[in-house]
């Protein structure tokens, strides 16, 4: 049975940008598209472990800082090299000002 | 002096083994410490600036080549193709460069067409290369992993010099697309390249050898060398410029160590050789930031020059400095030139470091 974690407060994530969340020796990325959405998915690029929260998000994409690869972060879809492998995406909801997700 | 231990530069050697074994490869590098937002700035994409210059590469290119075909014959070409073949041969680097890693336009497109033109130019295929490139940053000058060690140790000054020309490069890279259009991928480049993209690598490597095949065919059935003086020739006669910015880089510098500080360089250049190489001159800030645009290097490196060793004021100084360098790595190939962080900046992971300083220079 999967849990809601809380990751971070509403206003601790800037408007398209991206924050990295740990929990239980796992490390998550939390997206805040420029329509003022949230999502959630694993923290690291699929290519190679880099912290995708050190990337740039625009619009619906995320780009690994390391290499450059581009994820949509809504879906999860890896846009082409040097990323092939989908990034995990995790359910979320926003209550009371915070950012839950589902892990 | 600590017992040389000989480097192997192939991918799947004893230098690879002994680089995952260490943690060398895929390790964590160092990064200067950048407030998220002053970053998050630095990054942010803008087709303008590439947009401006690729109509000004484009022009230059269309115009030095129709300069050249209206002077034929005579010595009046000479210039224009001077020009043509640096645009052609060298410039087209750092557009491949940077459009590879999608950071010259905001519009992914654009990158992708100039990234396939430039590459078309290099002779080089777009895809084996792009992985190569995506290994060089993760394992920058990591010796059996990095495939894009432009100087070897000890140092091959013949080839160094030769590189000038375009010949060697030429000799290579022709012969690796017919052999890739064949369908034959060497062992370096299937350890870097994931099987799934294989097939992408031989198509592309078709399309080059095809275009090349037309080229000589138009200038067999013209009866003239003007085709090939603007097609693929250019990569000899057009590299210099391309050699002569780009071996800078990282020559006579640490290897083995995960600071870019201490393997790349950043040179002061003139403002034409900052066109044509879209300012890869600030090289550590290239390094340790790869998702900032050409255009936003110089914004970066002010910013970050505090904890950097002091870059080379001109490309004569750093060849000044690189000269002797070389010499002494023909007797002692762990010699390297060790670069002075300053007082205030960080050290990082000594333990790769110290290895190497017992050989520095000092």
């Amino acid at each position: 049975m999967a849990d809601w974690v809380e990751a971070c407060a509403v206003g601790d994530v800037e408007e398209e940008d991206v924050i990295r969340f740990d929990h239980g020796g796992r490390t998550f990325a939390i997206y805040r598209s420029p329509d003022d959405e949230f999502f959630a998915t694993d923290g690291f690029c699929t290519h190679e472990k880099a912290h995708l929260a050190d990337g740039l998000v625009m619009d619906d994409i995320i780009e690994c800082p390391k290499h450059n690869g581009r994820f949509n972060y809504k879906t999860g879809q890896a846009k082409g090299a040097p990323v092939c492998v989908n990034l995990q995406t995790y359910p979320v909801k926003v209550e009371a000002g915070k950012v839950i997700i589902q892990i | 002096m600590a017992g040389t231990i000989k480097r192997d530069y192939s991918l799947v050697g004893e230098s690879t083994r002994r680089a995952i074994e260490t943690g060398l490869a895929s390790a964590e590098w160092y990064h200067t410490d950048v407030p998220r937002k002053a970053m998050k700035e630095l990054m942010q994409r803008s087709d303008g600036p590439a947009i401006r210059d690729t109509i000004i590469w484009i022009a230059a290119i269309l115009g030095s080549a129709a300069g050249g075909i209206y002077f034929w014959g005579t010595w009046w070409c000479v210039p224009f193709f001077f020009v043509y073949g640096v645009l052609y041969g060298s410039s087209s680097d750092s557009r491949w460069h940077e459009c590879g890693h999608g950071t010259a336009f905001r519009t992914r497109w654009m990158n992708d067409v100039v990234y396939q033109i430039a590459s078309f130019m290099l002779m080089r295929n777009p895809v084996t290369w792009r992985w190569s490139h995506a290994r060089h940053h993760t394992d920058t000058i990591i010796v059996g992993r990095d495939a894009e060690i432009a100087v070897m140790r000890p140092p091959d000054l013949l080839r160094a010099a030769l590189a000038f020309t375009g010949i060697l490069d030429f000799r290579y890279s022709l012969p690796a697309l017919v052999r890739q259009a064949l369908g034959k991928l060497a062992p370096d480049e299937k350890s870097y390249v994931p099987e799934m993209e294989l097939h992408k690598a031989v198509i592309a490597a078709r399309w080059h050898v095809a275009i090349y095949i037309a080229t000589i065919a138009l200038a067999l059935t013209m009866r003239s060398w003007v085709p090939l003086v603007l097609i693929g020739v250019p990569r000899l006669y057009g590299t210099w410029h391309m050699v002569l910015t780009g071996l800078l880089q990282h020559i006579g510098l640490a290897d083995n160590v995960v600071d870019h500080r201490l393997n790349s360089r950043t040179v002061y250049m003139n403002p034409i050789s900052r066109f044509i190489y879209w300012n890869m001159n600030y090289h550590v800030e290239h390094h340790m930031f790869p998702m900032v645009p050409y255009h936003a290097l110089p914004k970066l490196h002010e910013l970050i020059k505090h904890d950097l060793p002091e870059p080379n004021p001109s490309m004569w100084h750093a060849y000044r400095e690189v000269w002797p360098v070389l010499l002494r790595q023909l007797k002692y190939e762990d010699y390297f030139l060790k670069r002075d962080l300053p007082p205030t900046a960080r050290p990082y992971r000594g333990e790769f470091h110290e290895v190497n300083m017992s050989a520095a220079a000092e």
